[in-house]
């Protein structure tokens, strides 16, 4: 007979992976995946493919070239960060190739600068998506205009997004705005992985569900940008004046809208829950979920750029370890 | 229905020895009684070579306060007196006995008369039962007179009996229920006389629907015995956690059950304490149960404390499988691997437990993604992911700041990490290293 294993107590595990976890995000990106391509054509699928292929590559040749490690490629979390970097571009044909960039930043200085899976500070996505949208305004903020694409062709006429629209202070974005109902099913313009509400929720439900995340962050974000939006909405709803002879919108904008444009719903459920860089214990999920809420609004009403989430969430990431030291779980009996 | 409130896992269940009856193991013709078979002190040999002695001898004596007496679970002639080592390959001090017929002392009754009555005093019962060597037998071996022994200033109010049999395979405790559910219910309500206190709660998790109905109808014959049925959750039979799913109650860290007027004893020793009190029968016999998905049959079987692991395996399943790659002490989620299959067993095994190679072996490990699981499945409130970072730097004082000692070492964080980091391990080391930092201080 063969000698006994020895070892410490327990002797079974749940079959638990990091793979099983990351595979399951992936599963829960498809309805989103399935939406922009069906909204935006094959240039969705052709940026997600080389989003995604392109992390996965640079993965690869930094843990052999550089870090000289093991290989984890396989792990599927370079193929979560491909995804949603893709998601979080537009719908263009200048994309092909800046996606590339934006690959490169988010595994390179993202992830594996810091060491890799599990070390990084900050959701690699989103340093990806900020440096591309920094380093290429005009291309990272011209969006297709959903009702003119056509599925096999990548050059596509491009209109505004609501937060766009509402940014410029026109005083015809009133009328020209989505209706809620579309914004929740995905026409209207956007990033590919912003425009269906529907989409992702279909995905947050997987999720929540398998237990990969809970219900925690998802709904201190939005509900925190609901209900502060709800409030400024209130003292002042959006409406059209005339400024020095020009009618201009003035005021702002109402809570569902609120939320269901640009990337809260995106940001909310799937990057703000990313598990390397949220807290850990349920009262500091809540502070990074309203803290997340709140900048988010503050920085779309008062800020530069007509969308807050990927800075938000940035910059409640860099705060994640000193929440991490302040809620601790409840201790047996104390 | 009640369960603790904090944290825990639900390992797959495995009870695929429910069926099978309590068989008795044939008595083997060499016995090595070990000196220390519970908690504490071992105690004191006092049979020399060439003695004879009888089944329930006394042949080691509890001269420590924290000891408990060994006696002679065979008849026969004392070979020698020297350590032998026990399962986990730790030399231990043992009386070496070759077994002659099977003669027991003639004060124990071994009829098959139940015996109700019990005139005892309090005090009385609690130096019966350090007579009779009784410990606790969930493991930890606590000498029973010491737990039974209310420190002045403190006062019990709750006897509870931990039925709940959280750990995956075991059945033995459930065979006891169904097949000694009387002897059982005697032996609580002598526990509760000892005590004082007016209720005893028996906890049995919600998976053993017959045992619970079992122990339900035999309890109304008895006066102050509640069976409380508890959610099938892992560790529910820990001892802090099971009084806080009966009672709501919870120990402070540091503190023992008796500081929140609780006295938690398995019900394995309740049937113990039976033999013991009712008839005169020292614990020199236990209740295993050999089990494994693997294995050609399923086993509960009744042997002298004593007999070693491969004499049990002899008489129940011939031979370990040949892709046998680990047998355990225990449970899969507390259990010991052992290493030393000639050992022989002692009071509180519960199990002889025979894991493939397949599912003996640990998936490798990968790179900390914090995700939390490990302190959301912690029963005690503490964070095992900081702990092993902690440890692994040598950062023991912030480890007992953080609480490292509060652990009870049951496993589900290691079980839930998806990671697959050996954390229970890194946290056992840490704990003996703030021991060993605190007995340096002194």
């Amino acid at each position: 007979m063969n000698l006994l294993n020895i070892s410490g107590s327990p002797h079974v595990h749940s079959d638990e992976s990091t793979k099983k976890i990351m595979w399951r995000v992936n599963m829960a990106l498809i309805p989103t995946l399935l939406v922009a391509i069906a909204y935006f054509g094959i240039s969705a699928l052709l940026i997600s493919l080389i989003s995604v292929l392109s992390c996965m590559l640079f993965q690869w040749l930094i843990e052999k070239y550089i870090l000289k490690v093991p290989s984890t490629v396989c792990d599927g979390s370079a193929i979560v960060t491909g995804l949603l970097l893709a998601f979080n571009v537009p719908a263009t044909a200048s994309m092909l190739w800046i996606v590339v960039i934006g690959a490169l930043v988010a595994i390179g200085i993202g992830k594996m600068a810091f060491g890799g899976l599990g070390k990084n500070p900050f959701n690699p996505a989103l340093v990806g998506r900020v440096f591309l949208l920094i380093s290429f305004p005009v291309q990272m903020t011209t969006w297709p205009d959903i009702s003119k694409v056509q599925f096999f062709g990548l050059d596509t006429v491009t209109g505004p997004t609501p937060l766009g629209m509402l940014k410029e202070r026109g005083a015809e974005a009133l009328d020209n705005l989505p209706e809620v109902w579309d914004m929740f099913l995905g026409q209207v313009g956007g990033s590919f992985g912003e425009v269906s509400a529907l989409a992702i929720l279909l995905g947050t439900a997987f999720l929540l569900w398998k237990k990969v995340i809970t219900w925690h962050i998802p709904v201190a974000f939005i509900g925190t940008a609901a209900i502060f939006s709800c409030i400024l909405w209130l003292v002042n709803p959006v409406h059209v004046e005339a400024v020095d002879g020009v009618n201009q919108l003035v005021g702002y904008i109402d809570p569902l809208t609120t939320i269901l444009s640009g990337g809260i719903m995106l940001g909310a459920c799937f990057m703000a829950t990313d598990m390397v860089t949220s807290p850990m214990a349920k009262s500091g999920q809540l502070i990074f979920g309203v803290g997340c809420g709140l900048l988010t609004v503050i920085i779309r009403t008062w800020g530069a750029y007509p969308e807050g989430v990927s800075f938000a969430i940035l910059l409640m990431n860099s705060v994640t370890p000193l929440i991490n030291r302040w809620c601790k779980p409840q201790r047996f009996a104390c | 229905m009640k369960t603790f409130k904090m944290g825990g896992v639900h390992p797959e269940e495995n009870k695929i020895s429910n069926d099978a009856a309590i068989e008795v193991i044939p008595v083997p013709s060499q016995m090595v009684v070990l000196m220390n078979q519970h908690l504490g002190a071992p105690a004191t040999p006092i049979v020399q070579k060439g003695d004879k002695v009888k089944v329930g001898q006394l042949i080691g004596e509890a001269q420590a306060f924290m000891c408990a007496n060994v006696h002679s679970p065979v008849s026969g002639t004392v070979a020698k007196v020297e350590p032998c080592k026990d399962a986990f390959g730790l030399a231990k001090p043992a009386v070496y006995i070759n077994v002659e017929g099977d003669e027991w002392m003639e004060t124990i009754d071994r009829t098959p008369d139940i015996k109700r009555e019990c005139t005892l005093e309090p005090k009385q019962i609690v130096d019966k039962l350090k007579e009779m060597g009784i410990v606790g037998l969930g493991g930890a071996t606590f000498p029973a007179h010491i737990k039974y022994n209310v420190p002045e200033g403190k006062k019990a109010e709750y006897l509870i009996i931990n039925a709940a049999e959280c750990e995956p395979y075991l059945t033995s405790d459930y065979r006891v229920m169904m097949e000694h559910a009387e002897e059982v219910c005697i032996g609580v309500s002598i526990l509760r006389k000892a005590l004082g206190v007016p209720n005893a709660y028996i906890g049995i998790e919600m998976n053993k629907p017959q045992a619970i109905a079992k122990m339900q109808e035999t309890a109304k014959q008895f006066e102050g015995i509640v069976i409380e049925p508890l959610k099938v959750k892992y560790p529910q039979g820990a001892e802090k956690q099971l009084i806080n799913a009966v009672t709501g109650r919870k120990v402070p860290s540091g503190k023992l059950p008796i500081d929140v007027g609780c006295v938690v004893s398995n019900l394995g020793t309740s049937f113990a304490v039976y033999e013991a009190i009712q008839k005169n029968k020292p614990l020199i016999e236990n209740i295993l149960t050999v089990t494994g998905k693997k294995l050609p049959s399923q086993h509960n079987c009744l042997v002298r404390i004593g007999t070693t692991y491969n004499d049990i395996i002899k008489h129940t399943i011939g031979e370990l499988p040949a892709t046998t790659g680990k047998v355990i002490s225990g449970g899969t989620m507390m259990g010991k691997a052992v290493v030393n299959l000639d050992a022989p067993t002692v009071k509180g095994n519960s199990s002889v437990l025979v894991m493939d190679e397949n599912e003996a072996r640990r998936n490798p490990e990968t790179a900390c993604i914090r995700c939390g699981k490990c302190m959301h499945a912690c029963p005690m409130g503490l964070e095992p992911y900081m702990f092993s970072a902690l440890v692994k730097n040598n950062r023991i004082e912030e480890a007992k700041e953080h609480n490292i000692l509060d652990c009870i070492e049951c496993g589900c964080c290691f079980f839930s990490c998806p990671a697959n980091k050996p954390l229970t391990d890194e946290i056992r080391l840490g704990k003996n290293k703030v021991r060993a930092m605190m007995a340096a201080k002194k």
